[in-house]
């Protein structure tokens, strides 16, 4: 049953891409600069991480990405063509998991997800639903409203939201904030089974361990701009130990 | 361009202003109402200038809101402020004729309604602006749309619940003594107008230009 | 099309639903109306009597005040959980969701109005329901031109500082002729003879600002909202 639905593709004329790619991407507001001059590309199959402090602009650069915000500066193409030329289909295609949980507190887990399947035109709406919540290990929990819920059950429903239209865009903010081993590692292997599905993903994270597990490459961003970072070489947490350095003291590293 | 011209046009402004009050005063007193109605030399060109500034940035929004033009996001803070200024001083010089010459501060006519909300639009506007945060110029073009869209139907339904406005045809009944005077001075005030809008756009220029630069500045 | 409309119902019934498992936003709301009711009718009876006409002007100010409290309230809720923007993420036409949210304040203020509307027509003997059709017509296109242009300012300002209070500032003096046609249109069916003629009028134009400015909203909903 689960490949029969994945093999209904319901969004009518989504346009598929390959590709994501940003040129030169700013974005401010009034006279903060959340993002500046970022420049980056990300194809099918690949997890691409954002790491850096708070601030530093990686929301910013995945509500970008979701078409949520225009860029300032630069553009960021899907496939060769803007958002803009795409028009609302795009969207069809993109999957944003942001900081804010996005689910409606008074309805229940099964009623959140059935709203978004119907919102995203999808069929089979109630079996998708129902699916959602096995593979969110919730099937219990179903009619139960989500302000009952703890901040880890929540996120994991709304990964499951983020999922259900099956975009090829899938923008991840902390997603394993919240999780406990068990969900971590079953998240891991989600992002493995997508991963090899074909998805283009961008991951933000603070947890290094858990980025070395599933990171393709890794970018690092600091008050909007992206640091040279190296993609060889020990762990993460030491590349970024090192990018960091050479930040501050620039002219000093060895 | 707009700079070259500054200069001239600002020698034509103060030459126009200078030589107001003297056709004012030489301009023939009304009959009913004496020196008092001499206001009117400044009372109808203000809400002159009000209209062209309300109406330019009516325009001005729905180019920045469709466009996304930012010349026309200047242009409409610009006329904003000034409609509402030119506004005051037209809300302040009516009462002030008013009750000399009509015996009341105040009327809930068509007119001085639909002017009256008009300007308050345009405060909203602005309050908007100020304190709407980032982001609040699309916003408030928005505002600056529905308010013009607004203005026919304050017009329309305060006209059918009263009409008093007197001087519904005050310009053709004028004595021709008078109307040199009035066109004088409606000239007068939409050069200042006209003035005050460049000088006001080129300093959203420059402010725009200064917050580029002050974010750039860790580059 | 359908999709359209589809997306604009889907969105409508969700916030029914979600409004019918708490009653928050309709008890509230109502409590509010009725008390905004008394402190008119306090501030404008004279020997016991209402001064002549105010039934009309404290119906729709009651009207006003409530539904700009629960414009504030519905996109206070949205901007709580930040799904406004999970709405936005959808492929759906935008002014959909602007339609969809519009039906259900609407819904919302329609039942607010089903209690207090009688209630005042009790309290000040004022015969409001003698001519039942037009005052529904009154009612129906002026909350729903109030509404209209309360929700695109509502969603407009989820993003903005002061929101609280920009949203009175901003909505009242566009939605003043939906308040004077409304006034009017009472008053004059209120009275013993009333004139047909001015009360279609009214009506008619109530219709026209309605159009008018739902028609704007949908065309500005989308410029409006990106950021």
């Amino acid at each position: 049953m689960a490949s029969a639905l994945l093999a209904s593709s319901t969004t009518q004329g989504s346009p598929n891409f390959d590709r994501v790619v940003f040129v030169d991407v700013s974005k401010h507001f009034g006279r903060h600069r959340a993002l500046a001059h970022v420049s980056l590309e990300c194809g099918t199959g690949e997890v691409l991480g954002f790491l850096g402090g708070n601030g530093a602009g990686k929301s910013t650069l995945l509500a970008l990405a979701a078409t949520m915000l225009e860029p300032s500066g630069g553009h960021i193409r899907y496939g060769g063509r803007s958002a803009r030329e795409q028009g609302s289909s795009l969207r069809g295609n993109i999957g944003l998991l942001g900081h804010e949980v996005q689910l409606y507190p008074e309805l229940t887990a099964r009623e959140n997800l059935e709203f978004f399947a119907e919102l995203y035109g999808l069929d089979q709406v109630g079996d998708r639903s129902s699916e959602a919540l096995r593979h969110a290990g919730l099937s219990s929990r179903g009619d139960d409203l989500i302000g009952g819920f703890s901040r880890g059950m929540r996120q994991r429903v709304a990964l499951e939201r983020t999922l259900l239209h099956q975009p090829r865009l899938l923008l991840l903010d902390e997603p394993f904030t919240g999780l406990d081993e068990g969900a971590s590692s079953a998240l891991v292997e989600r992002l493995e089974a997508l991963k090899r599905d074909g998805r283009i993903i961008f991951l933000t994270t603070h947890d290094f361990e858990i980025a070395e597990l599933v990171l393709d490459r890794a970018m690092l961003l600091r008050a909007g701009r992206l640091l040279p970072f190296s993609q060889t070489g020990e762990s993460l947490r030491a590349r970024y130990l090192d990018a960091m350095r050479s930040e501050l003291k620039p002219g000093s590293a060895e | 361009m707009m700079q070259r011209m500054f200069p001239p046009l600002i020698v034509l402004a103060m030459i126009f202003f200078v030589c107001a009050p003297v056709f004012i005063a030489w301009a023939p007193y009304e009959s009913t109402m004496g020196l008092v109605q001499k206001i009117f030399y400044f009372h109808l060109p203000s809400w002159a200038a009000m209209f062209v500034a309300a109406i330019v940035c009516g325009i001005a929004s729905v180019v920045f809101l469709f466009k996304g033009r930012v010349i026309a996001d200047r242009i409409a803070v610009a006329s904003a402020e000034l409609a509402v200024v030119f506004g005051l001083i037209g809300l302040v010089s009516g009462p002030l004729w008013a009750r000399k010459a009509w015996g009341v501060w105040w009327q809930w006519d068509a007119r001085l309604t639909m002017a009256l909300v008009l300007w308050m639009i345009f405060v909203a506007y602005l309050l908007l602006r100020e304190y709407g945060g980032p982001g609040s110029e699309k916003l408030a073009a928005g505002v600056a749309l529905f308010g013009m869209a607004n203005v026919p139907f304050v017009y329309w339904s305060v006209n059918v619940w009263r009409t008093v406005h007197p001087t519904t045809n005050v310009v053709p009944t004028l004595v021709p003594g008078m109307r040199g005077a009035l066109w004088w001075s409606l000239i007068g005030f939409l050069l200042l107008y006209a003035l005050a809008m460049m000088a006001r756009v080129r300093l959203e220029e420059q402010r725009a230009t200064l917050e580029r630069v002050y974010r750039e500045l860790d580059d | 099309m359908k999709r359209f409309f589809a997306v604009a119902f889907l969105i409508m019934r969700k916030d029914l639903r979600v409004e019918t498992r708490s009653l928050e936003l309709f008890l509230t709301t109502l409590f509010f109306a009725v008390s905004s009711v008394l402190v008119f009718a306090f501030g404008f009876v004279r020997n016991g009597r209402p001064v002549e006409n105010a039934v009309a002007g404290i119906l729709w100010i009651a009207i006003a005040f409530a539904g700009t409290l629960a414009l504030g309230r519905t996109f206070e809720r949205e901007r709580y959980h930040d799904v406004l923007r999970s709405l936005l993420l959808a492929p759906v036409d935008r002014p959909a969701i602007y339609v969809g949210k519009l039906l259900g304040i609407l819904t919302l203020l329609a039942a607010v109005e089903v209690v207090v509307v009688p209630l005042i027509a009790l309290l000040f003997q004022a015969p409001l329901f003698r001519h039942p059709v037009l005052l529904f017509l009154l009612l129906l296109l002026g909350t729903l031109g109030f509404t209209a242009v309360g929700t695109l300012f509502g969603a407009m300002l989820v993003r903005a500082r002061s929101r609280d209070v920009l949203l009175p500032v901003l909505l009242y003096p566009i939605t003043i002729p939906v308040i004077i046609a409304g006034v009017r249109g009472t008053a004059v069916l209120l009275q013993p003879e009333m004139d047909l003629a001015i009360v279609r009028a009214w009506i008619g134009m109530l219709a026209f600002f309605d159009v008018v400015f739902i028609t704007l909203s949908l065309w500005t909903f989308e410029p409006v909202m990106t950021e």
